[in-house]
């Protein structure tokens, strides 16, 4: 029992249904886009493309206040039963997600304005990879969400340990770093932030997959989780003092 | 530690979505059950459990053979030649069906409210008192009692108290659907089946119906046919959804409706039934 089979006998659910589909899909390109344009600001120390980034969050939420009323007009106009209503719940859910990742990647760029009137620190040189990471893991998700895809959602909810991982070994990287020349901390503590950023794009995007899982199966995921980011329990000890 | 988190008390009795399981033991039952108008067949050996003391709902398009189910629960097939029954529908073990079973016995066992209010041409408290009288000898005193218990079961006391020899048909729509409520819990039945009790009826009586059969379901067993999906969702614990005379899905009313396990239960409660 995946995909619904036939249409609704009111030919105007189905159109309801679809434009929620097709506004998060909007939100999820939107987003994506912000992503990829925050990275390439703080690697071309570009910060009026890092403006221009902030500034185009306010899209991303605004579409995400159109899901909503649309969800609401739904529930009350069609009391959804079964796959529709998994359908209108996963919606209100992703979009809410979604908003969330837009944030973040704004405020990757909102800090990769204030990384440009600092001297280059090289452990930016990480941060491309972890968004390309997270953007690819974004994608997956929202394609699986496209094709209401279970299994792709699964694979691509088990690649955020990935994320989590390469994420600690740039946390312990911008400790060291940090240890070795205290001019470094500035520059350092806002990639520290930006990296967590990226990170908690990951963790959104296993929540877009655990709702496609749901969407479809009507169920949850049924296994926890690996988490690879193990920066909560690093510590670093500097050279002993004399 | 003492903020340590302690989940909220579940209801003792409550259906279990994960499983379907009965929550109480069943009080009636269809077992192999066929049904022939004349020559057609209505129903095809259906096998079903209604659990003690919850709410059963019946649901299915028009003609799958739901309310040809609860009139066989009480028999009233009975009074019509050339309609048969076949197999057993067991009400605590005892077969209804068996011819032995006295009628009489039945309707005092297993009461029923219409679709449409049919209030006796009598008045409020003759409405009740006919069906006692004919079941029960009582001082005048005690059918008192029992009228007042009963129209405060179908919670229509406060209503009617001061003009219970005015007539039945000069209460509101909604009013005599809970009189008649009251008629027939008023016999201390065992089981209330209720076919499509609210279809006449305006939003604000039907909600006062639903809240009556939520408040009854502590003392009596209820089987509820309904069209209204909302109304099935909303009141019982389990839902059995028929087609063409065949029981096509029976479980836990939460699980059905969020996710069924049949597509022809998806395709039916999602408005895609074509």
């Amino acid at each position: 029992m995946n995909a619904p089979v036939s249409e609704h006998i009111v030919k105007s659910y189905d159109a309801e249904l679809q434009r929620l589909t097709q506004e998060i899909q909007r939100m999820g390109d939107l987003a994506l886009a912000e992503l990829e344009a925050s990275i390439d600001a703080v690697v071309k120390r570009d910060s009026e493309a890092a403006e221009i980034v902030v500034g185009s969050d306010g899209a991303i939420d605004a579409l995400e206040l159109e899901v909503s009323h649309d969800v609401v007009q739904l529930l009350v106009a069609r009391a959804p039963m079964a796959r529709d209503l998994r359908e209108v719940m996963a919606a209100l859910r992703i979009a809410s997600d979604i908003e969330r990742i837009g944030d973040y990647a704004a405020n990757v760029a909102k800090r990769a304005i204030s990384l440009n009137q600092l001297a280059p620190v090289k452990p930016v040189h990480a941060l491309p990879r972890l968004a390309e990471l997270a953007g690819e893991l974004l994608r997956d998700v929202l394609d699986a969400y496209r094709d209401r895809d279970a299994d792709a959602a699964l694979l691509a909810w088990a690649r955020d340990e990935e994320l989590d991982e390469l994420y600690t070994s740039l946390f312990r990287e911008l400790l060291t770093y940090m240890m070795e020349d205290p001019r470094n901390i500035t520059a350092s503590t806002h990639l520290l932030f930006m990296a967590k950023n990226i990170e908690r794009i990951g963790d959104h995007a296993t929540n877009i997959a655990e709702n496609v899982y749901y969407l479809v199966h009507g169920s949850r995921i049924g296994q926890i989780r690996r988490k690879g980011d193990a920066t909560a329990s690093t510590v670093l000890h500097g050279p002993a003092a004399d | 530690m003492t903020n340590a988190y302690v989940p909220l008390a579940a209801p003792s009795v409550v259906a279990n979505p994960k499983t379907d399981i009965l929550a109480t033991p069943p009080k009636m039952s269809a077992r192999n059950l066929d049904f022939y108008y004349d020559g057609f067949h209505a129903l095809k050996g259906i096998n079903l459990d209604i659990a003690e003391r919850q709410i059963t709902a019946l649901i299915g398009p028009s003609g799958c053979g739901k309310s040809t189910l609860l009139r066989i629960f009480n028999r009233i097939y009975a009074i019509y030649p050339k309609l048969t029954a076949q197999g057993e529908v067991l009400l605590d073990g005892e077969n209804i069906l068996d011819p032995k079973y006295s009628l009489n016995r039945l309707r005092g066992r297993v009461g029923m409210v219409f679709q449409k209010p049919v209030p006796f041409p009598m008045s409020i408290y003759e409405n009740i008192a006919y069906a006692i009288r004919h079941y029960e000898k009582l001082s005048k005193a005690d059918l008192d009692v029992r009228v007042e218990q009963a129209l405060v079961q179908g919670a229509l006391w406060n209503e009617v108290k001061d003009k219970l020899k005015q007539s039945a048909l000069g209460l509101s729509g909604g009013q005599q659907q809970r009189l008649c409520i009251a008629r027939a819990v008023a016999l201390k039945p065992d089981v209330l089946l209720l076919d499509e009790p609210t279809s006449a009826l305006d939003p604000i009586a039907t909600g006062k119906i639903e809240q009556l059969v939520a408040e009854l379901k502590e003392h009596y067993t209820i089987a509820i046919v309904t069209h209204n999906m909302q109304q099935a969702a909303r009141c019982s614990d389990y839902t059995a959804f028929m087609y063409l005379g065949e029981l096509i899905e029976f479980g836990a009313t939460d699980r059905l409706f969020t996710k069924p396990a049949k597509q022809q239960t998806e395709d039916y409660i999602t408005g895609r039934f074509g």
